[in-house]
């Protein structure tokens, strides 16, 4: 089974965190996994930087124009990453803009991913009915679980159709925003929380955008299986580099 | 083989929409509507008489006798430069506003390269009373000045974008987000045949008055609607789109676009596109676009800050592909030469993009009986001061 779907079946919230692969360094990448699965965390996102982010906030544009300045490519993060399954076991995901992919060759980068123990990718920019028709096989044929989003605004006859061709989570964007524009949740995301749990959908959800502490992870995981944190984690990374992620994390779980 | 947009929203293998989920309820509104709205009686009366008495259209199709005597063919200029605000991009501008109205919203964002769409939507808000915020690279901020304060008056908002490299694609990047984090109440104003299905389409409809025109003016003036050749600049490729339109399925009529080869084709200082670029995403858009081997988009340059941009529009995309046009590329010298041959055989300061497309004169031979129609796409006013850099005056 793959890792994404042992994870899930844990009696438990999950916490889930982004980060922009090459950053604040460009060998910073293995030693990230490496604190923050020993930090506790469930689940990570591996952000391969893209010139033009389109769905971030300043936070993680400025973290990937840093990081390709550093050097970060597909192929560097794929060497950066080919032994990190022997010291990492919980469930990795890369997370990235499409064209990069595509350059690769998307079957050459689910390959590689492959090979590499990742057990999932989320692609904001690759429209779900274009996966469904043209990409859906290659990801199955290498075992990599898709990750597709949902926001305030999808409808629910759409959320229903994202939920059946889902075999991973869904990620449940939490409000109509880029990542790291919020600092609290209010009733309209109450409301949207309570929405989408009415639904009963096959797929869990877990949350992101706008989650930054205790407070927000515990309000966005009541009725969701987990949250994701991005912005806030790229930002003490920015602050405090490599070291104190233990700290990091200690604050929200 | 059709050049037209098929129902799913690809020109050959190029277009659709390659956007996040967050936006995707508002491009499917507009997909879903924006042939609907285009067809209803009031929609056509209503931009058709704001074309006329508020653009000055139709714009003169010129036959520049001068210039055709030099060149030893029959050269007619689509005077694209006579638009209010001084280039066809408000062709376009206009037909949004009159869509975003229907579709009941009432904020719009654009974004602006060289300030000309930033002007025309300014404009357009202003007339209907619109709230209007323009994202402009915060590079393209300092060196275009007078547009900037013209957008002011206008009433608008123009906000720096100042992530990347500080220029047009940035600034869409930051209208884009812009989109995301206001997705009910806010059109965005895409100023060229780019971006997610159905705004290639639409902004290319918008702009056919410009092939519409020419067709029955050449019929007035020569006796048949179609010519030889047209010619136009393309930088994301709005006026491009509009001049072709209608010539896009007569296979007689040659299509030549011009795009900018800047310091040269191969000099790394470039914005030739179809040259220089191999098929990837940008904006929402399967397309032709300049990036690096590992699919990071690159900074293109050009003279001309309306044709540096790293893509072209996928309909352009598409043409390039299946040789429906030929695309030549014009360095910043061969375009500024030509744009001031055209100040002194024809007294017409010709916008410096448009001097890329006069340049082909120079790079390609006519026949003696040829019609040629050259889209003018805007004049030279706002380029004063690089006229004036490059030439000394």
């Amino acid at each position: 089974m793959n890792r994404i779907n042992q994870k899930l079946q844990e009696d438990k919230k999950l916490l889930s965190i982004y980060f922009t692969a090459g950053y604040p360094n460009l060998n910073d990448t293995v030693t990230v996994i490496e604190n923050l699965e020993k930090s506790g965390v469930d689940m990570i996102e591996i952000g391969l930087p893209f010139s033009d982010p389109l769905a971030d906030g300043p936070t993680i544009q400025a973290s990937s124009t840093a990081s390709l300045d550093n050097g970060m490519t597909s192929e560097v993060l794929f060497n950066q990453l080919k032994d990190i399954r022997k010291t990492v076991s919980i469930p990795l995901i890369i997370m990235g803009y499409f064209n990069p992919m595509m350059q690769y060759g998307v079957e050459a980068f689910c390959k590689k991913c492959a090979e590499i123990g990742i057990d999932g990718l989320i692609i904001p920019d690759l429209p779900v009915q274009d996966y469904n028709e043209n990409y859906k096989a290659i990801f199955e044929k290498y075992g990599l679980i898709n990750v597709f989003l949902i926001t305030p605004q999808t409808s629910e006859e759409r959320i229903r159709f994202i939920d059946s061709i889902s075999n991973g989570f869904i990620y449940m964007v939490s409000s109509a925003s880029v990542t790291g524009a919020q600092n609290s949740f209010g009733s309209t995301q109450s409301d949207y929380f309570n929405r989408i749990a009415a639904m009963n959908l096959k797929a869990p959800q877990i949350v992101g955008f706008g989650i930054s502490n205790a407070e927000t992870f515990q309000q966005a995981t009541v009725s969701a299986k987990g949250a994701i944190i991005g912005s806030a984690f790229v930002k003490h990374l920015t602050e405090h580099g490599v070291d104190k992620i233990d700290k990091f994390i200690s604050l929200i779980k | 083989m059709s050049y037209f947009v098929d129902e799913n929203g690809y020109y050959g293998q190029f277009g659709g929409a390659y956007i996040p989920e967050m936006l995707y309820p508002n491009v499917e509104e507009l997909r879903q509507n924006y042939l609907k709205i285009m067809q209803e009686d009031s929609f056509k009366k209503e931009f058709d008489e704001l074309l006329k008495e508020y653009v000055g259209r139709p714009t003169p199709l010129y036959f520049a006798k001068r210039l055709s005597d030099k060149y030893n063919t029959k050269i007619y200029l689509k005077r694209e430069d006579l638009c209010h605000t001084g280039a066809h991009k408000v062709n376009n501008t206009i037909g949004q506003i009159l869509m975003a109205k229907r579709l009941g919203k009432h904020r719009i964002i654009a974004e602006t390269g060289a300030g000309q769409h930033g002007v025309a939507t300014a404009t357009v808000c202003a007339l209907m009373g619109i709230e209007c915020i323009v994202y402009m690279g915060e590079i393209d901020i300092a060196r275009q000045e007078p547009n900037v304060a013209r957008m002011k008056m206008l009433g608008a908002t123009v906000v720096p974008a100042l992530s990347g490299s500080r220029t047009l694609k940035d600034a869409t990047n930051e209208a884009i987000r812009d989109w995301i984090n206001n997705p009910v109440d806010t059109h965005y104003i895409i100023g060229s045949v780019v971006g997610p299905h159905p705004y290639p389409d639409m902004v290319a409809r918008f702009q056919s008055v410009i092939s519409e025109e020419m067709k029955w003016q050449l019929k007035e003036k020569e006796g048949k609607e179609n010519p030889d050749y047209v010619i136009a600049c393309v930088g994301g490729g709005s006026n491009a789109a509009g001049a072709f339109y209608h010539y896009l399925d007569e296979k007689e009529v040659g299509l030549i676009a011009v795009e900018a080869a800047g310091l040269g084709v191969d000099s790394g200082e470039s914005a030739a596109t179809s040259v220089l670029g191999n098929e990837g995403v940008i904006h929402g858009s399967k397309t032709l676009l300049m990036q690096t081997k590992d699919g990071q988009i690159t900074e293109p340059y050009s003279i001309s800050a309306g044709l540096d941009y790293p893509g072209v529009g996928p309909l352009h995309a598409h043409l390039c592909e299946s040789k429906r046009a030929d695309f030549i590329s014009v360095t910043d010298d061969e375009a500024m030469n030509a744009g001031l041959e055209l100040c002194e055989l024809e007294g017409i300061i010709p916008a410096i993009e448009s001097s890329h497309a006069l340049a082909v004169f120079k790079k390609k031979a006519f026949k003696k009986d040829d019609i040629v129609v050259l889209n003018l796409s805007g004049r030279g006013d706002k380029d004063l001061d690089t006229y004036i850099k490059y030439f000394k005056f």
